[in-house]
């Protein structure tokens, strides 16, 4: 069972509901896992405090090429799509932040002059988290423009999940790459998202990438009670589930800032999100997006 | 050249800390100053472009984006051989049974499969992934996009949305362009930050807040961009407020103003308006137009 | 001398440009005769590399120096390894006759690093 918590913008409190599910979740240490897929912005260490206890590098291959058998043809960089290598001078330079490691500079050289090597991008992380169970994050180099890799290694290194495993991941927000990448695999989808034109502009996109994958979808409002109704209505007209609300209120607020899940702020929350495990599972909530 | 454009770019390490709501009241306290600065307004946040519902804009333009080009198989000329399926690494190729298609949400359009293709079967065809537009809103013209979801380019994108409003800028003799930009530290974010005079960092004292700031302050000081810190719902956290400012001290980085929570900020963005046009009188709108008279001093009276 | 000058239009008495990936134009000028040549950017249609593809087509064209108001770093190495001296505008230039006119005077600054922050990749 992989759930996927994702929202169309940022600072919904994906984190705080995905660090909360987690939390809530009375399953066996080993068979729960929990994946911060937010590279850009890992943040749920600050709410699990895992121990972290295997790191990897992420490499992506980029050329390398052995300038003493080229011949300065200029093939490699005629059919490279993203300008990552060019022949200038007596040169063939390679700009590895350009590079997507697509390989095809390799088999087009006729002098077998590229090889490939690795290009560290991020870090993966792996410890128990601080309830005991798996907990992997990825990190995204400063000044590294490609998140996807990272997300794509980090769920590799997971692993494949088996039936009996339970996987939440916090997905990176928005609706670019990163994000369908995150995505793409999970039995269900928890969209964060408040009740303002903003969250509900950007619920909108995010149910267009359920659709793309038809992942069966439920809403979660948070900072319920600001006075715009429009989230609402558009659920209801689209016959979407509202599964959870967190309501508006400064002592959550206050709580989440200060690095405390829902649980630690509201104990009944675990109660809550059992119960939203245990229809999910079921199937009982949610909504095939698009509806069939 | 008299190079009196300048750019002045709204940023956050992670979303949600209010940036688009603090640029909204910024493009206001421009338009309404006295002299009014002329703003031109671009929303770089093309994944989630919200500028425009606080703004309402006219629309004036729209535009295709059409972005990289994908890989498609002629099924005339496509003999089966599975070379396409091998060499892609993108896991792009669907193989069903003696048919190879191209799976577009896949593709990242490397176009090395076209090279391989014994057949020359395969083509590279140009993709509108999105739009943009050049609207006319209360405060000033408005460039934003729409990039359809899971659609790469968003760097791009976003440097188009740029480009355009420089050039509207420049066209009309305005003041500043005021680019309300991505969240995060990647591509599109860097794209926004490129070529400004100004960054604005809107942060939010709360632990995953801070560890962001940190985050995007590393990405603004790696391209050697000044950078300005405002610390949103400043009172939120009053502990996590004196640890942004402790990491700003540290850093060489100014802090020029703190938001107090107000939910009249909020209520703003429900109504429609920027929250200084909303309520001029409420304390995070008090404390935008104190931002606000140091960004512009910066910017406009500086050298 | 043949230099390389970016523009926002084709022609010696357009307005410069003040990118050099994602230029509209280049406009190779000698430096002598005044003689010039038009050629369209094609690193302002590119996907990303603009500042590398845009520096793989002036190597081609042998310049002596290329002026341009901003070199990101792909740019700026591709051009460097190519063995051609960049050059910034000053304030004094807006087209590009004006910025000929500086060159020759010797008023333009070379240029010994990237100028700014560039973009990365799509």
């Amino acid at each position: 069972m992989i759930i996927a918590v994702a929202s169309g913008k940022g600072g919904t409190g994906k984190t705080t509901v995905a660090t909360s599910l987690a939390r809530s979740l009375d399953v066996q240490g080993a068979s729960l896992l929990f994946l911060d897929a937010d590279v850009e912005a890992p943040n749920s260490h600050l709410f699990l405090k895992p121990e972290i206890e295997h790191t990897r590098d992420v490499g992506v291959r980029i050329p390398e090429v052995n300038q003493e058998i080229c011949s300065l043809c200029g093939k490699c960089a005629e059919v490279c799509q993203y300008h990552a290598i060019a022949v200038l001078g007596k040169k063939v330079l390679v700009f590895p932040q350009l590079c997507h490691s697509c390989g095809s500079c390799t088999l087009m050289c006729p002098e077998g002059a590229i090889s490939e090597k690795q290009n560290v991008i991020g870090v993966l992380e792996h410890g128990p988290a601080q309830d005991g169970f798996r907990y992997f994050r990825g990190v995204m180099n400063v000044g590294e423009p490609m998140a996807l890799p990272i997300v794509r290694l980090l769920k590799q290194w997971a692993g494949e999940s088996d039936e009996s495993q339970v996987v939440v991941i916090d997905a990176p927000p928005g609706t670019s790459c990163p994000m369908v990448e995150a995505v793409c695999g999970a039995d269900f989808l928890l969209l964060v998202t408040e009740p303002t034109p903003f969250g509900l502009h950007d619920l909108k996109l995010a149910l267009q990438i359920a659709a793309k994958f038809t992942i069966p979808v439920g809403v979660i409002i948070n900072r319920d009670g600001l006075g715009y109704q429009g989230v609402d209505e558009f659920c209801a007209e689209a016959g979407l589930s509202i599964i959870i609300r967190i309501p508006f209120d400064r002592s959550i607020a206050e709580g989440t800032a200060r690095g405390r899940t829902l649980l630690d702020i509201y104990p009944s929350y675990k109660t809550a999100f059992q119960n939203l495990f245990k229809e999910i599972s079921n199937y009982g909530v949610g909504s095939r997006w698009p509806r069939p | 050249m008299k190079q009196s454009l300048k750019q002045l770019v709204i940023l956050s390490g992670k979303g949600g800390t209010g940036k688009t709501s603090v640029t909204a009241a910024l493009a206001h306290l421009a338009f309404t100053g006295s002299p009014p600065v002329k703003v031109v307004l671009a929303d770089a946040d093309v994944d989630a472009a919200n500028l425009g519902l606080v703004l309402q804009p006219d629309q004036k333009e729209e535009h295709d984006f059409v972005g990289g080009a994908l890989a498609v198989i002629d099924q005339n000329k496509c003999e089966g051989c599975g070379i396409c399926e091998q060499v892609c690494r993108f896991y792009a190729v669907i193989e069903d049974g003696k048919k190879y298609t191209v799976d577009s949400r896949a593709c990242d359009g490397c176009a090395a499969c076209v090279y391989q293709c014994p057949d020359e079967a395969i083509t590279m065809q140009p993709q509108v992934v999105g739009r943009w537009f050049r609207a006319d809103s209360r405060y000033g013209p408005l460039l934003h996009a729409e990039l359809e979801p899971a659609q790469e380019n968003s760097g791009k994108l976003v440097t188009m949305v740029k480009q355009q409003a420089r050039l509207w800028g420049l066209d009309n003799a305005l003041d500043v362009i005021l680019i309300d930009g991505p969240p995060g530290i990647g591509c599109p974010a860097i794209s926004a930050a490129s070529g400004a005079d100004l960054a604005l960092i809107v942060a939010e004292p709360t632990v995953s807040g801070i560890h962001d700031l940190k985050r995007i302050l590393q990405m603004t000081m790696h391209f050697r961009l000044r950078s300005l810190v405002c610390i949103n719902k400043a009172d939120v956290f009053p502990e996590g407020t004196i640890e942004i400012e402790h990491t700003c001290q540290i850093l060489g980085v100014d802090v020029i103003g703190k938001i107090p929570f107000d939910e009249t900020v909020t209520q703003a963005m429900v109504h429609g308006e920027a929250v200084t046009a909303y309520c001029l009188q409420s304390p995070a709108s008090q404390a935008i137009c104190a931002i606000w008279q140091k960004l512009r001093s910066l910017l406009l009276e500086e050298e | 001398m043949k230099i390389i000058i970016s523009a926002a239009a084709e022609s010696i008495d357009a307005e410069v440009d003040q990118r050099f990936g994602r230029s509209a134009n280049l406009i190779l000028v000698d430096t002598e005769s005044l003689d010039w040549e038009s050629f369209r950017n094609p690193g302002m249609a590119a996907s990303g590399g603009a500042g590398v593809k845009a520096a793989q087509f002036v190597a081609g064209l042998d310049p002596d120096a290329v002026i341009s108001g901003d070199f990101g770093p792909n740019a700026y190495e591709a051009l460097l390894a190519a063995d051609i001296s960049m050059y910034i505008f000053n304030e004094r230039v807006n087209t590009i006759r004006s910025v000929v006119k500086e060159f020759k005077k010797g008023d333009l600054i070379a240029v010994s690093s990237p100028t700014s922050a560039g973009k990365h990749g799509s």
